[in-house]
Order: structure tokens, then C-alpha cells, then sequence
């Protein structure tokens, strides 16, 4: 190593510094006392009690724990792909030169800035089964309108449309990807007399692909941190049909007290199971995403 | 289906009839259905903001109206007030400011500064700490709970604001990246230039690379500023006086007073009390925010 190569290393680091006390301090030593507290039986005072891997083989019979996980999943595998499809479709139509494009837009994005909790306050009231314009509009229209919150068939639907109202920040993305196909593309395949059908599937599409990874890695991400939605507008219920991983966990942790080996345990699964379907979304997408252009 | 300029040599290929069928298909999928998608799309994202405002306009004997009415008849302009002593609103706003304003601060002290030692200065091993700094943006949240709680307990933080605001002087892996992507479109001449005239690293952070990337300051600025003000689970576990709490823990009090009669005029009245600032700022930088996700998220 020559003497500026040194010197600059010990810039560099002198740079990131900030970064790696605060990468130990707050992700690397909680990930290590979390799997630490994750074999202890520990209530949040006094010392953790050393008890090996009963929370683990606990976590195995708790029937809500399951629960959780099923809801979770369920969850997750609906918002993922519905907002994969939503925000491709507003990035579609946003992508066409109307001149009123910059209203849509802002209409658009606004919810994305907005607090969650807020959002599920208003969606409560939104989708209330008596009270909510939602329900009064359908009824007036001859439909019988669902219980939506108060029904365990239609809980997480709710939850899952208030996810879509977010859907305006990942439809941004899509269409700055549209925006960077290049136009000679679309015209070779005019010239080779492909339809507007054949021509999103065959040059769109799989130059869209990145972007669909990066929503889907993302938005596995968020829907297994499923939390606020679940704690403002339903606590849980009805029928434990929105008692989400997160929200069980905080329960254990925070609610119930006493429980906070057993939440730590919880944290680790969740650590772990986030990073493995990330990795397999990621090996498998060598199949389906194009990196370049040819 | 994206944009298509008309171009002669499509027309010219194309038989007079197939043209003309071509034309209505282009204007149909250029003109009419977006459109279409676009406006009922829009209605349906601008209806909970309605609901919100009408709701919260509405008086006691109008809200217990079934069926309800779609708009307040007798708009009750009052709630706005009545809503704010429900719990210590303008206590709880001053505590949300002042987070908010601490957080974004040290956001923009901690990520331009990190951001620059991971893309103006080449050291052995950069790439490959920053894909540490890349993957760290996948661990959720909720898995740091337990312990980040058990941690500020042991040094007296909980029931402080410190939680809240320590941690976002040290970078945000987010940040970090949205700002080096913004840093390396910086040509490397002009480093080089100040270093022949001798000038050290820290007056060419200073003076020469940090003023151009003020749109990237502000960008962060508003990111972070946006993400505190709407904190939920953070300020939820952390603070339990009443004294400390913010804004997103407020409104969770219309559901503690009375399950049964909770006044959902007033906690509508509240939430557009909390959503407007963020509205204002949204329409002042739009750009800003639009530029943020673009540039953060595509490379």
C-alpha cells in the first residue's frame, strides 16, 4: 500500500465513521443481544434467565404465534402483487403526453407522504359498515356492501387497500424506468409489425423487470413489518384475522409483559426469514430480470 | 405503450384502412384510456381526503345520521378548535417539531459526510463496506425492538426523546446512498484541481463539493423531516409521559377515552390538523420529493 493509498483509507474511514458507530451501536450489537435475550426467559427488569431453546420449540405450539405467521403471509402475498400491477398501470397511463399529467401526478403521489397512522384513522372512518361513504355509495348504487374491519373475511382486504394508497411513490419509479427505455426500441419493433400488446410484453415488460424486483424485495420487506394498520384500526381482530407477525410480536414484547425472550425469539425468525425469501426473490430473479438491453 | 412519436415511414408501410384503424388505437391508448385509468384513479385517491375533511366539518346530531350524509349540511367549523383540546394538541405539535427538527438536522449533518467518504475518496475496500451500508436498508424495524428498548433502558433514555433523535446522526443507509449516487455525478476534476492547489480533503468537502449538492441536502432534509413528523412506533414504544408524546401517539387518545363513542368528527378534525403541514410542504417541494424517489431508487 503506497503512502496516499494509506492516507486515503484513513480518510475514508474518518468519513464513514459516523456510519460504523452507529452501525454497531444501533444494528449490529441489538441484532447480537436480541439473539442473546432470544434464549432467556425476561420480563425487562432484573437479570434474563438463561432457559436454551424453549422459546424457540414454544414458539412451535403457540397456535397464535401460527396465527401471525399465516396472517402475515397471507398479507403480504396479496399487497405484493396487487401493487406491483397498480403502480405499473398508473406509471402506464402517466407515461402517455396528456398535458394535465403534473395534476395526476401530485394527486397521485400526495398519499405517499402521509403518516400511516393518520391514513388508518381515515380509512377506518373511510370504510366504516355503517358511517363510511365507502359503504353509504355502494348501498345507494344496490350493492350490499362487506363489514370490511369488522369482518375476518375482509380485514386484511382493508389493510390491503390502504397499501395501495401509497402505491403512488413506487408508480414514480416505474415511470422514471419508462421514461429511460429508448424509443428506437419501440419503433424496430413497429417495424417488425408488433401490436401495442405484443410490444409491452416484449420490450416494456422485460425492461421494467429491475424495478418490479426492487418493488417486490421492498414490499416483502413492508408487509412482514405490517404493524400500525393492524394497532389503530383493528387491534388485532376480528378473529385475530389482522393479528399480523410485528403486531404479535410488540404484543408479547410491550402488551402482555413478561415476554420479552419470547419476543426476541420472534425478532430472530423474522431477522432470518426476511433475509432468506429476500435471497430467493433475488437468486430467482436471475430467470426473469434483464439488466441491459439486449 | 409508452410514448410513440408518429413517424412517416409507419404510415407509409401501412395500408390507407389499417392506418386509419391504427389512429383510432393510438388515440385510444394514448388519450382516452389513461385518461380514464387516471381520473377514476385520482377520484379514488382524493375520496379519503374528502371523507376526512367532511367528517371533520360534521356536528354530533349529523354524524349519528343513518344513513350518513356525503357532505356536511351544517359544516360545524368549531371542530377544528374543540378537536384540539381532546388531548394537549399544541404541546404534543410543539414536541413533534422540535423531533423533527433535531432528526433532520443531524440527517443532514451525518449522510452527506458518510456519503462522501463512500464516493469522493478511494480507499481499499469501499465498495464492498457500502454493500454492507446497502443491505442494511432490509432489516425491518420491529426485529431491533426488543432490544433497542432493553438498551435505551439501560441508559436512561426511555421516556426521552433522545431514541428518537441520537441514531439519525449516525447516516441512514437510505440517505447514504441517494446522496453518493448524487456525489458521483460529480466530475472528479474538480477534486483534483483543489488538491493540486492544496487544498486538504476536509476544506474540499467543505467549500468545494458540499455547495453543489444543496438539492440533495434539501432532498434528504425533506425525506427526514417527512419520516419524523409521521413516526408511529417509535414514539409508541419510547415515550410513555404524556408530557413527551408527539402528534401520532395524540390522536391513538379519542380511542382511549371511550371505545364505544369514539368522535370521529374531532379525530378527523385532528388528523387534517396533522396532514396539512405535510400537504403544504408537499406542494412547495414536490419537485424535491419527486427527485428523491427517481434518483434514489432506479441505479
Amino acid at each position: 500500500m503506497t503512502r496516499t493509498e494509506r492516507k486515503n483509507l484513513w480518510l475514508g474511514l474518518l468519513f464513514i465513521s459516523p456510519w460504523i458507530i452507529g452501525f454497531l451501536a444501533f444494528l449490529v450489537y441489538p441484532i447480537w443481544y436480541t439473539v442473546e435475550l432470544s434464549f432467556t426467559r425476561y420480563g425487562g427488569f432484573g437479570v434474563p434467565e438463561w432457559i436454551g431453546l424453549d422459546n424457540y420449540t414454544r414458539m412451535l405450539d403457540d397456535r397464535l404465534f401460527w396465527i401471525s405467521v399465516w396472517n402475515t403471509v397471507y398479507y403480504t402475498g396479496l399487497a405484493v402483487p396487487i401493487g406491483v400491477v397498480v403502480a405499473m398501470v398508473l406509471a402506464l397511463a402517466m407515461n402517455q403526453p396528456l398535458p394535465e399529467i403534473p395534476i395526476y401526478r401530485a394527486i397521485l403521489f400526495l398519499p405517499s407522504v402521509l403518516p400511516l397512522f393518520a391514513v388508518s384513522f381515515i380509512f377506518l372512518t373511510l370504510l366504516d359498515p355503517n358511517d363510511g361513504i365507502v359503504n353509504e355509495l355502494l348501498r345507494r348504487i344496490g350493492f350490499s356492501p362487506p363489514n370490511w374491519f369488522g369482518d375476518p373475511d375482509y380485514a386484511k382486504i382493508g389493510i390491503v387497500a390502504i397499501a395501495q394508497f401509497g402505491a403512488g411513490q413506487i408508480a414514480l419509479v416505474f415511470l422514471a424506468g419508462l421514461k429511460g427505455i429508448p424509443q428506437h426500441l419501440y419503433e424496430a419493433a413497429m417495424l417488425d409489425g408488433a401490436g401495442p400488446i405484443r410490444r409491452f410484453f416484449s420490450v416494456t415488460l422485460p425492461l421494467l423487470t429491475p424495478i418490479i424486483l426492487y418493488d417486490i424485495i421492498l414490499g416483502i420487506s413492508l408487509g412482514m413489518q405490517v404493524f400500525t394498520q393492524s394497532y389503530i384500526i383493528t387491534q388485532g381482530g376480528p378473529a385475530q384475522s389482522t393479528t399480523f407477525y410485528v403486531y404479535y410480536l410488540y404484543d408479547n414484547a410491550f402488551t402482555y409483559g413478561g415476554q420479552m425472550g419470547y419476543a426476541s425469539a420472534m425478532a430472530v425468525v423474522l431477522f432470518l426469514f426476511t433475509f432468506i425469501i429476500a435471497g430467493l426473490v433475488f437468486v430467482t430473479s436471475k430467470r426473469w430480470v434483464h439488466y441491459d438491453l439486449s | 405503450m409508452a410514448t410513440i412519436t408518429p413517424d412517416i415511414t409507419e404510415e407509409r408501410l401501412l395500408r390507407p384502412r389499417r392506418a386509419a384503424k391504427d389512429k383510432y388505437i393510438r388515440v385510444g391508448s394514448q388519450k382516452v384510456l389513461p385518461r380514464v385509468i387516471l381520473i377514476i384513479m385520482c377520484l379514488g385517491f382524493i375520496l379519503p381526503f374528502y371523507w376526512m375533511a367532511a367528517l371533520g366539518l360534521k356536528s354530533n346530531e349529523e354524524l349519528s345520521l343513518y344513513p350518513p350524509t356525503l357532505y356536511p349540511h351544517n359544516p360545524i367549523w368549531s371542530n377544528i378548535r374543540e378537536a384540539t383540546e381532546v388531548f394537549p394538541f399544541w404541546r404534543f405539535a410543539w414536541n413533534t417539531t422540535i423531533i423533527t427538527v433535531l432528526t433532520t438536522v443531524g440527517s443532514i449533518i451525518s449522510n452527506p459526510i458518510i456519503a462522501y467518504g463512500f464516493s469522493r475518496i478511494e480507499w481499499p475496500g469501499r465498495d464492498k463496506v457500502f454493500m454492507v451500508v446497502l443491505a442494511t436498508v432490509f432489516v425491518p424495524f420491529p426485529v431491533l425492538i426488543v432490544a433497542l428498548f432493553d438498551i435505551f433502558a439501560q441508559l436512561n433514555w426511555i421516556n426521552t426523546w433522545w431514541p428518537l433523535v441520537v441514531p439519525l446522526f449516525f447516516g441512514q443507509a437510505f440517505w447514504i446512498f441517494l446522496m453518493r449516487q448524487f456525489l458521483m455525478q460529480i466530475p472528479k476534476d474538480l477534486s483534483d484541481a483543489a488538491r493540486i492547489d492544496g487544498a486538504n480533503e476536509f476544506q474540499i468537502f467543505w467549500q468545494i463539493i458540499m455547495p453543489q449538492t444543496l438539492p440533495a441536502v434539501g432532498a434528504i432534509a425533506i425525506f427526514a423531516g417527512v419520516s419524523a413528523w409521521n413516526d408511529f412506533l417509535g414514539p409508541l414504544i419510547y415515550l410513555q409521559d404524556s408530557s413527551k408524546y408527539t402528534l401520532s401517539i395524540g390522536l391513538t387518545f379519542f380511542q382511549q377515552q371511550d371505545s364505544y363513542d369514539v368522535q370521529y368528527n374531532l379525530l378527523m378534525a385532528a388528523s387534517a390538523l396533522i396532514v396539512l403541514p405535510l400537504i403544504v410542504m408537499f406542494l412547495l417541494f414536490q419537485k424535491s420529493f419527486i427527485e428523491g424517489i427517481s434518483v434514489g431508487s432506479i441505479k
